[in-house]
């Protein structure tokens, strides 16, 4: 075991939002509401069909209309590189490369922009701007047989297909098989603020107020797009009103910086709630197949996941739906694979917890299926078949505690005296059940960078490019920070979200406060180190400058030894279910979680229960609608697109087991994306106990209860 | 967005007269639907005629023992009202239902009943097909999306459903609209006041042009003192009904005396149930008989693809409400 910092007493201890009083009273500003002078506003137009070639855009009548200054699109904009290695080696998605071409691959494209002396006039503007289609044929639907349908190549974040064993052998082996097809449906990600940037030129450099996930990552795509050096672009995202995997590089940023250049003036362009539904990436609509084969007493012999989801005509993502068998069981026989169809859609995107929380649904509730055949507890089923090491990989875990959750979580949510038997309890109208499942997420941590100054009054100011997309990053570190460098949190000052901080890692992946607290430690080791201290208290005759230390954590992480490392959790539910009118209403969750040192268990709290919402949504609510016809949605707005009302919302508790990874000098693991995993099949598992129908199609909606639908 | 002008009208000829002065105005109530619209563009007023300040804000009982709902009411104040809890609680049922406790606060009795459908091809003018908004361009729904569409009433050139819950509960209770115009006063039944769909989805009311709705007016309805209204939606607030159920029953010695039951969420207006309530009344209040009275009720259906849970759904709301009711009434 490697060294794990000593808890000197902030981290573990709960500490409110640093920002959270400017938060509340509105003296946060976040991106599209800083003021400055001579701003111009853009307005993106979008297309109105699905497929085809722009054959005009009539901007002459929009350009004589009150204070607009210019419209763009593909006939006048500039040209943008897209030929370049971005995040993870990854293509940047043609997407972002606006206006450089007549095609148009999806309804709600970006096909121009006007700007204007005010955000009312460029939308008046952009909603009278004229573009004229040749219209073709397009295709939107996903459905299994689709003749499109392909394995993709291996995404940076999974491999499209893992296999070992003989499938066919063991499941004729098998004394229990089930095979079943499970479904989600296009999921959207809309954090409460909306995306916004403003792009000015500002002595020489290009500098973006943006609402973000990763400074840097935004700052590298544009200096890429834009064939800039780097060094000249300056991303800045103080405060970020939730990103959940949308908050990386939009139009809205391309759209101000070529305004912004074209006019030599600021441009702010901020999207429409009803733009970002086209705009911002989604979650794929899914369909997968398991099939499980398993002897008398539970133990498997076949662990098949087959996931199939879409993607836009101009871009390969892949959502890795058959991910969590990787790491949950092993089996003789075990293929997890993944099939895409490329449709006339917008690109899906990285959406909270992508690949684990559609795949968990197919799987945990498969599992649950799977044990009821058995006769067995679904637990003791899973508590059978939890492998020795990754059934991938081969590689040893970095702690695995998921029977550790598994256990405290039954004896707190009163598992032992649950009878299996579904469409038993009943309570007036309401048919009462149960159900559990597992939740997995992968933990790690990424090449970072971090100062810290000692100042001469005796405090110390961190610079490190983290985002705080609304998770308490910016206080977690603090924590961090003030037990590195053996002094109060009061002497603290943790500035993050400025691209000329260094190269860090995004909020993203889990991997955030990892990433960043391990930068931070090492930057105060060296500090620390440099000064001689042997507590947090700064020696007199400190330049007015202050003392600073850089770390990189590349070479330490390049260093650690490889394992499965993952963050692990118990989803229970407990729901209640009138059939005569298809309601389902959750009454009580809890999630217990194994997921690394909690460094603050407010916001970590916060976190958990914010991603078992998400999971009552995503089982019971969430359901975006794409019209066959026109190719473009219908009910984009939070109107329509339904998420959990506080209504929905009942006794939720989650709470963790001590689980610090070893191998992180903090112990983290990484919270932000595991609480929603295995919620929804938690959910699900407790209908079926309650009414004995088996729904295998997300949202568990009233019409699909009323008609038994499975 | 385009600009528009905007006037507060002091009493109510004055503000019938502001409105006739342009062509394309319309009046302001709480603003909870049409500022949406204007939003996204499906509404273009270049007028509003804001009528919060005229004096339709009072309750008051009737001679006959009724009770007259002032038009720029709030929502919130008619939920609240102890006369319409007392007389007429399905109607604060109703009402509390629907919305959120911010919207209801702003919300009026008129607008409730003039707001507009929110299907979403209708809601979102990128969607080029919605006979309701754009005459003669189809409705996209039909072959669309429509799982939480009409299945009474409704005709191949629209199948939106009206959105309001206390219109449901005033249909069930007989309410008759009044609203003044230049040419003077007059008086709608609720009943008469929606327009069939037919081929004419965009002609939604028989409110004579440029008339404002001055006051609701429930006739007394001793049967309504045991009404319960129940909506079914897919979540468990701040969504519209997918199915909801206005219900009054007086049971006499094991018979229906008299029943009243309007249907939501199922038409393009509030559904009054009529061949259910006729099947019902003299005969015994039994779930049986209940059940009988639903599917007289709904044989009338003509559900597409994806709606037709909703025939079950009302036949399962009518049975469970009325037994509720029934057994209430014999403690």
């Amino acid at each position: 075991m490697t060294a794990v910092t000593p808890l000197r007493g902030a981290v573990g201890t709960a500490h409110t939002r640093i920002e959270g009083r400017d938060k509340v009273t509105g003296a946060a500003r976040y991106a599209g509401e800083l003021p400055f002078a001579e701003l111009a506003h853009g307005w993106l137009v979008l297309s109105t069909v699905a497929r085809g070639h722009i054959r005009s855009v009539e901007d002459g009548a929009v350009l004589e209309l009150p204070g607009v200054l210019a419209v763009l699109h593909h006939g006048n904009a500039p040209r943008v590189e897209t030929d370049y290695s971005g995040l993870m080696g990854m293509r940047p998605d043609p997407s972002v490369a606006l206006f450089q071409h007549d095609r148009v691959p999806c309804a709600g494209w970006p096909v121009a922009l006007v700007v204007a002396e005010t955000s009312e006039q460029a939308r008046e503007a952009a909603e009278a701007l004229e573009v004229r289609y040749d219209e073709e044929p397009h295709d939107v639907g996903l459905r299994t047989g689709h003749p499109g349908t392909y394995t993709p190549a291996d995404a940076p974040h999974a491999p499209a297909v893992t296999a070992k064993g003989d499938l066919e052998a063991e499941l004729a082996r098998s004394t229990v098989v089930l095979e079943a097809e499970y479904s989600t449906p296009e999921e959207h990600h809309n954090s409460m603020e909306p995306h916004a940037a403003t792009a000015r030129w500002e002595g020489g450099r290009l500098e973006v107020v943006d609402s973000n996930q990763g400074a840097v990552w935004v700052r590298n795509e544009l200096a890429n797009l834009f064939s800039l050096d780097p060094g000249s672009v300056r991303v800045l995202s103080e405060h970020v009103g939730g990103g959940f995997g949308s908050k990386g590089v939009r139009a809205h940023q391309v759209a101000a910086v070529m305004a912004a250049t074209l006019l030599q003036r600021p441009v702010r362009v901020v999207l429409t709630r009803r733009q970002m539904f086209s705009l911002v990436g989604y979650r794929s609509p899914t369909a997968q197949r398991v099939r499980l084969g398993a002897d008398a007493d539970g133990r498997l012999r076949v662990l098949e996941h087959q996931a199939l989801s879409q993607s836009s005509t101009v871009y390969e993502f892949l959502e890795p739906s058959a991910a969590p068998g990787r790491v949950l069981y092993d089996a003789v026989a075990h293929r997890t694979a993944h099939e895409l169809v490329r449709l006339d859609v917008p690109t899906p995107t990285f959406m909270r917890a992508p690949g684990e929380a559609p795949g968990s649904f197919a799987l945990e509730s498969a599992i649950d299926e799977l044990a009821e055949k058995c006769g067995i507890d679904p637990i003791e089923l899973r508590a059978r078949n939890l492998p020795e090491a990754g059934p991938v990989s081969g590689l040893p875990y970095a702690g695995r505690g998921l029977l550790t959750c598994f256990r405290e979580g039954a004896r707190r949510f009163g598992w032992a005296d649950r009878d299996p038997r579904p469409g038993l309890r009943r309570e007036g109208h309401w048919l009462l059940g149960t159900g559990t499942a597992a939740a997995t997420f992968p933990a790690g941590a990424v090449p970072s960078t971090a100062a810290i100054t000692a100042q001469a009054d005796g405090t110390y100011t961190v610079r490190i490019t983290a985002a705080d997309i609304g998770t308490g990053a910016r206080t977690a570190l603090t924590l961090i920070a003030a037990d590195a460098l053996h002094v109060g949190t009061d002497r603290v000052h943790v500035l993050i979200g400025d691209s000329d901080f260094g190269p860090a890692m995004m909020a993203g992946g889990s991997m955030g406060t990892s990433s960043w607290g391990r930068a931070i430690i090492a930057a105060a080791d060296a500090l620390r180190e440099r000064l001689a201290l042997t507590d947090g208290v700064l020696p007199e005759g400190i330049p007015p400058e202050g003392i600073t230390e850089r770390s990189d954590t590349t070479a330490a992480l390049a260093a650690r030894p490889p394992k499965e490392r993952h963050s692990y959790g118990a989803q229970f539910a407990e729901v209640a279910v009138d059939v005569s009118t298809g309601e389902v209403r959750v009454r009580r969750m809890l999630g217990i979680f194994a997921a690394g040192r909690i460094i603050n268990p407010l916001t970590a709290r916060a976190q958990f229960t914010g991603g078992m919402v998400w999971g009552i949504s995503m089982a019971l609510h969430e359901e975006a609608v794409r019209d066959r016809a026109s190719g473009g949605l219908v009910g984009n707005d939070l109107a329509g697109y339904h998420i959990a009302a506080h209504a929905d919302v009942p006794a939720l508790e989650a709470d963790w087991v001590d689980d610090p990874d070893p191998d992180d000098p903090a112990g983290i693991k990484g919270i932000g994306e595991i609480g929603i995993v295995g919620a929804a099949a938690a959910i699900a598992n407790a209908v079926h106990h309650a009414t004995g129908v088996r729904h295998r199609r997300l949202p568990i909606r009233p019409d699909r209860v009323l008609q038994g639908e499975a | 967005m385009r600009e528009f002008a905007y006037q507060r009208a002091h009493d109510v000829p004055g503000a019938v007269a502001l409105l006739g002065t342009v062509p394309d105005a319309r009046f302001l109530g709480g603003g909870t639907n049409l500022v949406d619209l204007m939003k996204t563009g499906v509404e273009r007023p270049a007028l509003l005629v804001d009528v919060r300040q005229l004096p339709l804000g009072e309750i008051e009982l009737t001679e006959d023992g009724g009770l007259r709902i002032g038009a720029t009411v709030t929502n919130s104040d008619v939920a609240a009202h102890p006369e319409v809890r007392r007389r007429y609680p399905a109607l604060a049922q109703a009402v509390l239902a629907g919305a959120s406790g911010q919207l209801r606060n702003m919300a009026t009795v008129g607008g409730n009943l003039l707001q507009r459908t929110r299907c979403g091809y209708f809601a979102d003018p990128t969607h080029t097909s919605c006979n309701k908004r754009v005459p003669g361009s189809g409705c996209a729904a039909v072959r669309g999306e429509h799982h939480n569409h009409a299945i009474l009433g409704a005709s191949a050139h629209c199948v939106a459903t009206h959105p309001s819950d206390m219109g449901v509960a005033l249909a069930a209770f007989d309410a008759v609209v009044s609203f003044e115009s230049a040419d003077g006063q007059g008086e709608l039944a609720l009943s008469d006041f929606y327009l069939p769909v037919g081929e004419t989805p965009h002609l939604e009311t028989a409110l004579p042009p440029g008339a404002l709705i001055t006051a609701v007016t429930l006739p007394p309805a001793p049967v309504a003192a045991a009404s319960r209204y129940r909506k079914v939606r897919e979540r468990a607030s701040y969504a519209f009904a997918i199915g909801s159920l206005a219900a009054a029953l007086d049971v006499r010695d094991g018979v229906v005396h008299e029943v009243r039951l309007a249907f939501g969420a199922v038409a393009s207006r509030p559904w009054r149930a009529r061949e259910a309530e006729r099947v019902l009344t003299g005969g015994p209040a039994t779930a049986e008989a209940f059940a009988a009275a639903a599917d007289a009720e709904l044989a009338a259906a003509e559900p597409l693809p994806d709606n037709g849970y909703k025939v079950p759904l009302l036949h399962n709301l009518v049975v469970t409400v009325l037994t509720e009711l029934a057994e209430e009434a014999a403690r």
